[in-house]
């Protein structure tokens, strides 16, 4: 389980999350929504050690990791594996390099790692392609090796970073499958971040809505379609209508 | 602003502080690859040895040249010619051309290459995966700069004796003879360690900065293209500036 207690986050004098709380329950798909730029990928960052907090606790399994060290931070991480906005995959490698990496890092045996590479390849829908480099795929492709090699290694929480940004439909039906399946068949914790309210709604248990760097409301995919907080109403309707503000000021949104 | 430009640079100097603290951090407690670090040798010493062989190459015939015509005219023959071509090289002008061609060719390709892999999030990539940048990435490519750049230094040396020996002989009228003289007659071992010392210093000056300047890249392609510019300038002016205050404290302990 990961628990979010009052995080902060300052860029300069900029303060990008302003007090979030979540609780991330095992075995569940939660989506964090909202519009672009309002910290949804900073948060993401900050459950797994890659940004640090000014302020607040994250706790992953009873353990904070805002006051670990780097190689006691490294053993946290490798219950995580995350899926990057543009994959991220290392240029310097092949596809087959690119999925072994994390694999030959964690101490797989090398016959495993071979294994491994195959199947979870096959799995996204790419068999044979590990000798290709990462420059021959497209997007959507390389979000999809991206996620062989994020849960290549067997990790206990996901965390996608727009998984589906940028994708044509049917590639995004096919990555929004993939995540359903990795919950339901194998039971793995995932947080989504998405401005997609399609995939959201799909993929989800639960969903949160950021805004103004605070959760502002969260409840199933139903509850947040029906909600009538106008902040939310107006993110799924994507009409611009008078919202409040946190500081009380009534803005056209 | 003013104020802004001078905290940056103590910010700069706190991170850089940082960066070494954790490579011998990383350097001292876990394995580290030395598949890459071959590979960066290869590229830093194997690679850089043309340019850097066709730079001292010239360097060396032009100080022979010009300290021939210089000598002739006050002593009406050139004498010495050797010696200052060998002196010269050996501990200024080979290690610190050397280090200026390899800022060139491998530093700005350092830099571009992690800067080019942070706006990506490789980097981020690498730190889910279980790998630490600085054990994966900086400890590879500083071991293959402190390894070959004194290396390099010293092909550079003997490659430059010999450019000046080619314009001694078929220019100056020098004999071969007399040219090895004027070298073997003044030059110590001494004169060696001064070059290597300093071939060692710029090595870490390069690596550190071209490193850094990688991990701290943002900004899309632009600042790829920003941080490389900074690095291969504030590498220049570090090595040109410390070249000074290391030759005079090489001095002073007798180098």
């Amino acid at each position: 389980m990961i628990k979010i207690i009052d995080l902060h986050k300052f860029f300069g004098e900029k303060a990008v999350l302003q007090g979030v709380n979540l609780e991330i329950y095992d075995g569940e798909t939660i989506t964090i929504i909202g519009g672009s730029g309002c910290g949804k990928t900073v948060f993401l960052k900050h459950l797994i050690g890659l940004l640090r907090t000014e302020k607040g606790k994250i706790y992953v399994d009873e353990v904070d990791i805002t006051k670990l060290t780097d190689e006691k931070l490294h053993e946290v991480q490798k219950r995580f594996g995350y899926l990057f906005q543009g994959g991220a995959l290392f240029d310097s490698m092949n596809i087959g390099e690119n999925v072994a990496f994390g694999l030959k890092n964690y101490n797989f045996p090398q016959e495993e790692i071979k294994k491994r590479v195959e199947f979870y390849l096959s799995h996204v829908g790419l068999p044979g392609i590990e000798n290709l480099s990462p420059a021959e795929l497209s997007g959507g492709m390389k979000k999809r090796v991206a996620l062989a090699r994020a849960i290549a290694y067997d990790p206990k929480y996901i965390l996608y970073d727009e998984p589906t940004t940028g994708l044509d439909p049917v590639t995004t039906e096919t990555i929004s499958d993939l995540i359903l399946y990795l919950q339901t068949t194998l039971k793995i914790t995932s947080v989504v971040v998405t401005h997609d309210i399609k995939t959201a709604c799909k993929v989800s248990n639960r969903i949160a809505m950021l805004h103004e760097g605070k959760i502002v409301e969260t409840g199933t995919p139903g509850q947040i379609l029906n909600s009538e907080n106008p902040i939310v109403r107006q993110f799924i309707t994507g009409k611009i209508e008078e919202v409040s503000t946190s500081k009380g000021e009534s803005v056209n949104a | 602003m003013r104020a802004n430009a001078f905290s940056q640079v103590f910010i700069s100097l706190g991170k850089v502080t940082i960066l070494i603290k954790q490579i011998f951090h990383w350097f001292t407690r876990t394995r580290f690859s030395w598949v890459d670090t071959i590979n960066q040798m290869i590229e830093v010493g194997v690679k850089s040895l043309p340019v850097t062989a066709l730079t001292s190459l010239f360097t060396g015939m032009v100080l022979a040249l010009q300290s021939g015509y210089a000598t002739r005219n006050i002593f009406n023959e050139p004498i010495y010619i050797g010696t200052v071509v060998a002196l010269s090289l050996i501990k200024e002008l080979g290690p610190v051309l050397t280090a200026v061609v390899v800022v060139g060719r491998v530093g700005a390709a350092f830099t571009a290459e992690i800067g080019t892999m942070k706006v990506t999030e490789q980097i981020d990539a690498l730190y889910t995966l279980g790998t630490n940048p600085v054990k994966y990435l900086v400890i590879p490519r500083l071991l293959a700069c402190l390894v070959m750049m004194p290396i390099l230094a010293v092909f550079s040396d003997f490659i430059g004796i010999f450019g000046g020996y080619f314009i001694s002989v078929t220019k100056l009228a020098i004999t071969p003879g007399q040219y090895w003289n004027d070298i073997f007659d003044f030059l110590v071992v001494k004169d060696f360690l001064h070059g290597l010392i300093k071939s060692l210093f710029f090595a870490g000056i390069i690596a550190l900065v071209s490193c850094y300047k990688g991990l701290e890249c943002s900004g899309g392609a632009q600042g790829v293209g920003k941080s490389t510019t900074s690095a291969v300038v504030t590498s220049i002016v570090l090595i040109l500036v410390s070249d000074y205050f290391l030759s005079n404290l090489l001095m002073a302990v007798g180098l």
